[in-house]
C-alpha cells in the first residue's frame, strides 16, 4: 500500500473517521428530505398513469375530474411546450431533451405502463386521487415490445416512427428500435482466436433492475406571478434539475431556483427529472404551491430502472492462460427512449485485461419499459458479469487458479486501456494480490459451498465543481458547495478543508447550498464528488492560504515571497527578520478588518485526472440442492480508493455496492406480464436484500494514489457494484458444477438447472 | 369524501349489535384486526368507503387460553404476543413458528393469526399450520355462535365462509396427544419479508415405540386454498417416520399440489419444493414428538 | 366524519382530528409535523415509518390513526433526551452506519425496541429483528455492528 502525502507533509486529519457534520440531524429525525417540506396553501398532486405499455392517446376528458371539490388544477401533455431534440447535458445518463419532456408527460402516445398522462393538484391527496380516477382517456393499444430480441427483429413494430439508428456508416433507409450502434476494436481478432488453445463462448442475460433507493422521488414547487419559480426536491444534481426543468418548460434558468433537500438514496436514479416540471406547471395553473411525491409503486413503474442486457461473449486463450482475443456483442435495453449505458458497457467490457485483439459491438435498444436511468457504474455490471463469468470458466477449463489467470492478463501501469488511454498508477494487480493473500481466500469450504472471484472496474469522472470557504471571525470555517450529500460527503469536504487550513475538523461546517447560493456544480454521481468537488474545496482552501500569506506579510511589512504556510500557520521564511510569532488562521481572521476584510476562498474547476478504480471481490455461497436457494456466507470487497479521505464512508460504499450487486445476482428483477405490466412493483416482490440475508461484508481498502488529485483520491462509489454479479455466479457455479449465465439466480432457476444437469 | 367511519366496540355483544345495525342500514363494514393486509388492500385494491370495525378492544379476541382442552386463541392476538408465550410454543411450536414467520418484527407487532386466516391468501402462513393442528374457527354473528373447521373456512382466493354480520372471534385447537408435535416450514427466496412460495404444516403423534399413530399434513401456496393432504398423512401413519415414509409423504404432497406459475415461483418448482418441505417438516415434528427440541 | 382522538405522542398528550381511514403515518407527518418518521413504501415492507405503539414496534403506515385513542406513540423525535443522544443514535454515528439517512429514523426506533426487549442480542438476532428495516446504502454491516455496540454499551452502563 502506498500513502499519498500532501504538500504540507503527512496527513493530520485525512484518513481519520470523525462523525459526519450532519449526523445529529439524521439520527434524530431533524433532517428534511424531499417529502418533508410544506408551504402555506400547499396543494397535493397525483398522477394519472398509462394502463397500457404502448398505445396511442385518442382523447383525454378532464371535465368530471375538474368538478371534484378541492381540485385546483389539472395538466396533460397539451399544457407542455414542444421541446426540440438535443443531447442532454449533465445528469448521468444518455438521452435527449425532447424525449425527456415526453417522458415527463406523454403527448400523443404512451410508451410504457405507468407513463404519466395527466396530473392533478388538489387540497388533499384523496381529492387528487378521486379526480385522477375520473379523468377519461381513450387509448388505441399498440403492439408491445419487452425484450431485446423482439425489438431488434427486422419486422418489429416501432416505438418511434422517426428514430434512425446512429453510428452506422450511412443513415439507414428505415427507422428502427435500435437507437445507436457502437463498435470498438483493436488488433486482428481472427488471428487471435485462431491462435487460441481454448475458446469460451456464451450468451449472458441480465434483467431490468432498480436502484431501490428507499426515498421515493419528491418535490415541492412554488410558482410566482413574477414568473420566478422555486423547487425543493430530492436530487443528486440540483443544477441538472434546474437546466432540465427549464428546458422542458422552455423557461429561462434565471427564473428557476432549485433547493436540494436531503436525499434518501439515488445511486444514479435521481439524476433526471420526473416531477419537477409537472409541479411547476400545476403551481402556475393553480397559483398555489404544489407537492408531488411518488408512491413506491410509481417509483418502480415510472422512474428510471437499469438496463436489461444480452451479451454474447467469446474469449480465446493459450494453454498457459494468456488471452489471445476477446469479442463481445452487447445489447442494452434503453426503455422507451434512447440512451441506455451501452457506450460505457462497450468501453469497459475488456477494460481489466491486456488482450492483443478485441472487438466489441454495442446496441442501444428501445423497448416498452420505463426509460432507464443511471445505476452505479452504468453499463459495467452487465458487461463484467459476462467477462468475469467467462474468465472463471476459462480458469476452470485450464485448471488454473482464477486469481492467477487474472494476474496473468491484468492491465498494469503502461497498459493501453481497451477504451483508449494508457493506464497510469492503477490498482488492478494490487487488488488481485491482496485477494490472493486474504484469509477469506483460504478458508476451507464445506459441502454444497463454493467460492467465486471477480474483478470490478469503473472509469470515474471529474467534471465541473465549485466551492467557497468562508472564514468566520474566530477562525472557524464554512464550506459552501453544491453536491447533495448522499453518503457522507460533507464529512469528506470538512476533512479536506480542515487538513488544508490547519484547523480542527469540528471547526468546519459544510453547507450544501441551492442553485443561487452555490457555484455551478455537476451531479453527485460518476464517483466524482470526493474527487472533483474535493479538489475544489482544497483549491478554495489554498486560495484562503494565499490570502493569509499576503495578509501576514502585510502585517509584518515584508514581501509575500518572504512567508510560508507551514503546519497550519503563516511563518516567516528562514532568515527573514520578523519579530512576531507565526500566525494561525484564527490569528489573522481576528484581524480581518485590519488586513483587508473578510476572508473568502473560492475555486471553480473542470476536474481532469480522474483515476479509474479497480476492485476484486471474493464470495462464498452455500446452495441448498433441494430448493436451489443460495446463502451468501462470506463476502470480501477489495478496492483501490486512491486515498481514503474518510475510510468508514469508503468501506460503506464498498459494502453497499456489494450488497446491491448480490441482490442483482440472486433475486432482483422486474417481472413483466405479456402486456408489459410490471407484476412486482413493490418491496414485497422486488426482493432487495434484507439484513438477515447477509453476512458481514469484509473490506480492504487499497491506496494507490491517483496522481490526478492533490491527495491521491480516486472515486469509490461505483466500482463496488461491478464485481458482485460474477463473484456470486462464480461461487454458485463452484458450489454446484453449473454454469449459470442468466440473472437473477433465483431458486427456481437454480433448481431447474440442477434438475437439467441430472439429466 | 369522509365517508369512512371508525368504531372500536369493547364487547362481543356490542360488536355483534354494531355489525347487525350497519348491515340493516346497508353500510359496508370491514373488520380490522392487525390491519397489515387490510390497510394495504384498502389503499391499493379496494378504496371504496366503509365502516371500519376494530375488534381489538374486545377481550375475547385478545386472549390466549391454554388448558386441558387445548388452546383458545383470540383472533386479534398479534404474532409477537403469541411468540412470547413459551407454554403455547411448547405444545404447538409449528403454529407459533408459522405466526412468527409473517413479515418483519414491525408486522409481528400487529399481524394476527385470525387476520391471516380471514385474509384467505393461498400463501397465508398460519393456515396450513392451523389445519395440521385441526383448528376450529369460533364465529360470532347475528345468528349466534358457530364453529367451522379451518379447512372449510377458506373457500377461495381471498374468500372465507363468514356470512354478513359475522366475524371470527377465536380459534380453538384440540388438546395435544401425548408424544405429539407439529412443525411448519415455508420456502421464500430471502430469509425474511417474503410471501411463501410453498409451505407445509405437519402434526404427528407417536406411540411408546415411536410409531406414528396419527398425522395431519397441510400444504400452502400450491393451490387456491391451503390443502389438507390425507395421502401424505397416510404415508406417515404406522411408520417410524423414517426416510422412506417421509419421502412417501413428500411425494403425496407434490402429487396433491395444484400450483400455478407466477412472480413468486413456477408450477414445477412449487410442486417439487412442497414435497421437500413436507419431508423436512415431518422430520422436525417427529424429532419434537420424540422429546427432542420442543 | 372526522374522528377525534386523544393520545400521547413522545410523552406529551396530543389531540387531533382525522379521517377514519387516515394512517398514523399520515397524522404524524401531516397533522403533527413530525416528519422524522419517513414513508418509503406505504405497505409495511420497508420499515422507514417504524414507531413504537404502546412500546411495541410497528409500521405507522399500517396503523389507523383512529386506533390511537388512549394509546401512546414514540417516534424517532422522542428517542433522545434533551441532554444526550440514545446510545443507538450515538453508535450509528460513530460507526458511520448511515449514508443517505432515510432509513435511519426507522432503524433507530427498531434498534431501541430490540435492545429494550433483548439487552444482549446476537448478530443473528439483530439481523432478523432489523430484517424489516430496508437499507439500500450500507449493506447493513455497519448498522448491525453499531446496534450490537450500543447494546454492549448499555449493558456496561447498567451493570
Amino acid at each position: 500500500m502506498s500513502e499519498a502525502i500532501s504538500e504540507a507533509g503527512a496527513f493530520r486529519q485525512i484518513g481519520t473517521r470523525p462523525i459526519r457534520p450532519d449526523g445529529l440531524d439524521k439520527v434524530t429525525g431533524r433532517a428534511n428530505f424531499g417529502a418533508d417540506f410544506s408551504l402555506p396553501g400547499m396543494l397535493h398532486g397525483r398522477f394519472l398513469r398509462s394502463p397500457h405499455a404502448h398505445a396511442r392517446i385518442r382523447s383525454i376528458d378532464i371535465t368530471a375530474a375538474l368538478a371534484v371539490p378541492g381540485v385546483k388544477a389539472i395538466v396533460t401533455g397539451k399544457d407542455f411546450p414542444d421541446v426540440a431534440p438535443g443531447d442532454i447535458e449533465g445528469g448521468e445518463g444518455g438521452g435527449d431533451y425532447h424525449d425527456m419532456a415526453v417522458n415527463v408527460m406523454a403527448r400523443d402516445k404512451v410508451l410504457y405502463h405507468g407513463h404519466a398522462v395527466a396530473a392533478v393538484a388538489a387540497t388533499s391527496t384523496r381529492a387528487a386521487e378521486e379526480a385522477v380516477r375520473l379523468i377519461e382517456v381513450e387509448y388505441e393499444p399498440l403492439p408491445v415490445l419487452l425484450d431485446i430480441d423482439s425489438a431488434m427483429a427486422p419486422d418489429a413494430p416501432l416505438l418511434h416512427d422517426h428514430l434512425y439508428t446512429e453510428g452506422l456508416p450511412e443513415k439507414p433507409a428505415r427507422p428502427s428500435n435500435v437507437a445507436q450502434v457502437m463498435e470498438s476494436t483493436r488488433g486482428d481478432i481472427e488471428a487471435g482466436f485462431a491462435e487460441a488453445d481454448v475458446i469460451i463462448e456464451r450468451t449472458y442475460l441480465t434483467p431490468t433492475v432498480h436502484q431501490g433507493y428507499i426515498e421515493p422521488h419528491a418535490c415541492l414547487a412554488r410558482w410566482g406571478q413574477d414568473e420566478q419559480s422555486t423547487v425543493w426536491c430530492s436530487t443528486q444534481g440540483s443544477f441538472d434539475v434546474r437546466s432540465m426543468t427549464a428546458r422542458v418548460l422552455d423557461m429561462s434558468i434565471s427564473r428557476l431556483k432549485v433547493i436540494p433537500t436531503e436525499i434518501g438514496g439515488g445511486f444514479g436514479g435521481k439524476t433526471t427529472v420526473y416531477l419537477e416540471p409537472v409541479a411547476i406547471l400545476l403551481s402556475r395553473k393553480s397559483g398555489r404551491p404544489v407537492k408531488l411525491v411518488m408512491t413506491r409503486e410509481e417509483v418502480f413503474r415510472a422512474s428510471g430502472p437499469a438496463s436489461a442486457s444480452k451479451i454474447k461473449l467469446k474469449i480465446g486463450a493459450k494453454k498457459d492462460g494468456r488471452l489471445t482475443a476477446m469479442s463481445a456483442w452487447l445489447a442494452y435495453e434503453a426503455g422507451a427512449f434512447k440512451g441506455s449505458p451501452m457506450v460505457p458497457g462497450v468501453m469497459c467490457v475488456f477494460a481489466p485485461y491486456d488482450v492483443p485483439a478485441f472487438k466489441a459491438v454495442g446496441y442501444d435498444v428501445l423497448v416498452n419499459k420505463p426509460k432507464v436511468a443511471a445505476y452505479r457504474a452504468p453499463g459495467a455490471p452487465q458487461a463484467l458479469f459476462a467477462t468475469e463469468s467467462a474468465m472463471d470458466e476459462l480458469a476452470r477449463v485450464l485448471n488454473m487458479d482464477p486469481i492467477e489467470l487474472r494476474l496473468k492478463n491484468a492491465v498494469r501501469d503502461g497498459s493501453q486501456a481497451s477504451y483508449g488511454p494508457k493506464f497510469n498508477a492503477i490498482g488492478m494487480e494490487a487488488c488481485l494480490q491482496a485477494a490472493r493473500e486474504h484469509p477469506n481466500y483460504k478458508r476451507p469450504l464445506g459441502p454444497n459451498q463454493g467460492r467465486g472471484v471477480a474483478v470490478g472496474f469503473w472509469f470515474n469522472v471529474g467534471m465541473q465543481s465549485s466551492a467557497e470557504i468562508h472564514i468566520n471571525e474566530d477562525g472557524t470555517a464554512t464550506v459552501i458547495e453544491g453536491n447533495p450529500d448522499i453518503g457522507g460527503s460533507r464529512a469528506s469536504m470538512a476533512l479536506m478543508a480542515a487538513e488544508e487550513l490547519g484547523i480542527p475538523y469540528q471547526d468546519v461546517r459544510v453547507l450544501v447550498a441551492d442553485t443561487e447560493a452555490a457555484g455551478f456544480t455537476n451531479v453527485t454521481g460518476g464517483s466524482r464528488v470526493t474527487f472533483a468537488t474535493g479538489m475544489a474545496v482544497i483549491e478554495a482552501a489554498r486560495d484562503i492560504i494565499s490570502q493569509l500569506k499576503a495578509r501576514a506579510a502585510a502585517l509584518w511589512n515584508v514581501d509575500v515571497e518572504m512567508v510560508d504556510w507551514v503546519d497550519g500557520k503563516v511563518v516567516a521564511r528562514p532568515g527573514v527578520n520578523v519579530e512576531a510569532d507565526p500566525l494561525t488562521l484564527a490569528d489573522i481572521a481576528g484581524q480581518a478588518a485590519k488586513t483587508g476584510g473578510p476572508l473568502l476562498g473560492r475555486a471553480s474547476l473542470n476536474a481532469r485526472g480522474a483515476g479509474p478504480s479497480f476492485s476484486v471481490n471474493l464470495c462464498d455461497v452455500e446452495v441448498d440442492p433441494d430448493t436451489g436457494k443460495v446463502d451468501v456466507i462470506s463476502y470480501t470487497a477489495i478496492q483501490d480508493a486512491g486515498k481514503a479521505i474518510h475510510p468508514s464512508y469508503v468501506e460503506g460504499q464498498m459494502q453497499g455496492g456489494a450488497v446491491q450487486g448480490i441482490g442483482w445476482a440472486l433475486n432482483e428483477e422486474y417481472i413483466f406480464s405479456a402486456e408489459g405490466i410490471m407484476e412486482n412493483a413493490g418491496f414485497l416482490d422486488y426482493r432487495i436484500p434484507v439484513a438477515s440475508d447477509l453476512p458481514m461484508i469484509d473490506t480492504q481498502i487499497i491506496e494507490i494514489a491517483n496522481p490526478g488529485h492533490p491527495y491521491g483520491v480516486r472515486g469509490v462509489g461505483e466500482t463496488p457494484i461491478v464485481a458482485p454479479l460474477a463473484a456470486v455466479a462464480n461461487a454458485v457455479n463452484a458450489a454446484t458444477g453449473l454454469q449459470m449465465t442468466e440473472l437473477p439466480m433465483s431458486p427456481p432457476r437454480i433448481l431447474a438447472a440442477l434438475e437439467a444437469a441430472k439429466g | 369524501m369522509d365517508s369512512f367511519a371508525f368504531q372500536a366496540p369493547t364487547s362481543l355483544d356490542a360488536a355483534v349489535a354494531l355489525l347487525a345495525e350497519q348491515r340493516q342500514a346497508s353500510v359496508r363494514t370491514q373488520i380490522l384486526a392487525g390491519g397489515t393486509d387490510m390497510i394495504v388492500q384498502m389503499r391499493s385494491v379496494d378504496r371504496a368507503p366503509r365502516m371500519i370495525v376494530d375488534i381489538k378492544r374486545i377481550p375475547e379476541t385478545r386472549s390466549i387460553q391454554l388448558g386441558e382442552d387445548g388452546l383458545i386463541l383470540g383472533s386479534a392476538v398479534a404474532g409477537a404476543e403469541l411468540s412470547a408465550r413459551d407454554d403455547v410454543a411448547a405444545i404447538y411450536p409449528g403454529l407459533v413458528e408459522a405466526a412468527d414467520l409473517i413479515g418483519s418484527t414491525q408486522i409481528q407487532g400487529r399481524a394476527s393469526v385470525g387476520g391471516n386466516l380471514c385474509n384467505a391468501s393461498p400463501a397465508g402462513d398460519t393456515i396450513p399450520a392451523l389445519i395440521a393442528n385441526s383448528a376450529i374457527c369460533q364465529i360470532a354473528g347475528p345468528g349466534g355462535w358457530r364453529e367451522l373447521a379451518v379447512e372449510d373456512f377458506v373457500v377461495g382466493v381471498g374468500r372465507n365462509a363468514l356470512e354478513p354480520g359475522e366475524f371470527l372471534v377465536a380459534l380453538r385447537l384440540p388438546a395435544a396427544q401425548p408424544r405429539s408435535a407439529d412443525a411448519y416450514l415455508r420456502f421464500i427466496p430471502r430469509t425474511e419479508m417474503d410471501i411463501a412460495v410453498a409451505s407445509a404444516g405437519v402434526r404427528v403423534a407417536l406411540d411408546e415405540n415411536g410409531v406414528c399413530t396419527a398425522a395431519r399434513v397441510a400444504i400452502g401456496a400450491v393451490a387456491v386454498t391451503a390443502l389438507l393432504v390425507p395421502e401424505a398423512a397416510e404415508a406417515l401413519i404406522g411408520t417410524r417416520l423414517d426416510d422412506a415414509a417421509c419421502a412417501a409423504a413428500a411425494a403425496a404432497s407434490s402429487a396433491a399440489a395444484r400450483p400455478i406459475s407466477d412472480k413468486r415461483g413456477t408450477e414445477t418448482y412449487r410442486r417439487q419444493v412442497v414435497g421437500v418441505l413436507t419431508r423436512r417438516a415431518a422430520v422436525i415434528a417427529r424429532d419434537r414428538a420424540l422429546g427432542g427440541q420442543a | 366524519m372526522k374522528q377525534q382522538v386523544s393520545s400521547t405522542v413522545n410523552g406529551e398528550p396530543v389531540e387531533f382530528l382525522c379521517a377514519a381511514d387516515e394512517t398514523l403515518l399520515e397524522v404524524l407527518r401531516d397533522r403533527l409535523s413530525l416528519t422524522g418518521t419517513k414513508e418509503g413504501c406505504g405497505t409495511g415492507d420497508c420499515g422507514a415509518c417504524s414507531v413504537l405503539l404502546d412500546d411495541r414496534l410497528v409500521c405507522s403506515c399500517l396503523v389507523f390513526a383512529a386506533e390511537l385513542e388512549g394509546r401512546s406513540v414514540t417516534t424517532v423525535e422522542g428517542i433522545a433526551t434533551p441532554q444526550a443522544l440514545h446510545p443507538v443514535q450515538q453508535k450509528l454515528l460513530e460507526h458511520a452506519a448511515l449514508q443517505c439517512g432515510i432509513c435511519t429514523p426507522g432503524v433507530v426506533v427498531a434498534a431501541k425496541a430490540l435492545i429494550d426487549a433483548n439487552p444482549e442480542p446476537t448478530e443473528e438476532e439483530t439481523r432478523y429483528w432489523l430484517a424489516g428495516n430496508l437499507c439500500r446504502c450500507t449493506g447493513y454491516d455497519k448498522i448491525i455492528r453499531a446496534v450490537m455496540d450500543a447494546a454492549a454499551e448499555m449493558r456496561g452502563a447498567t451493570s
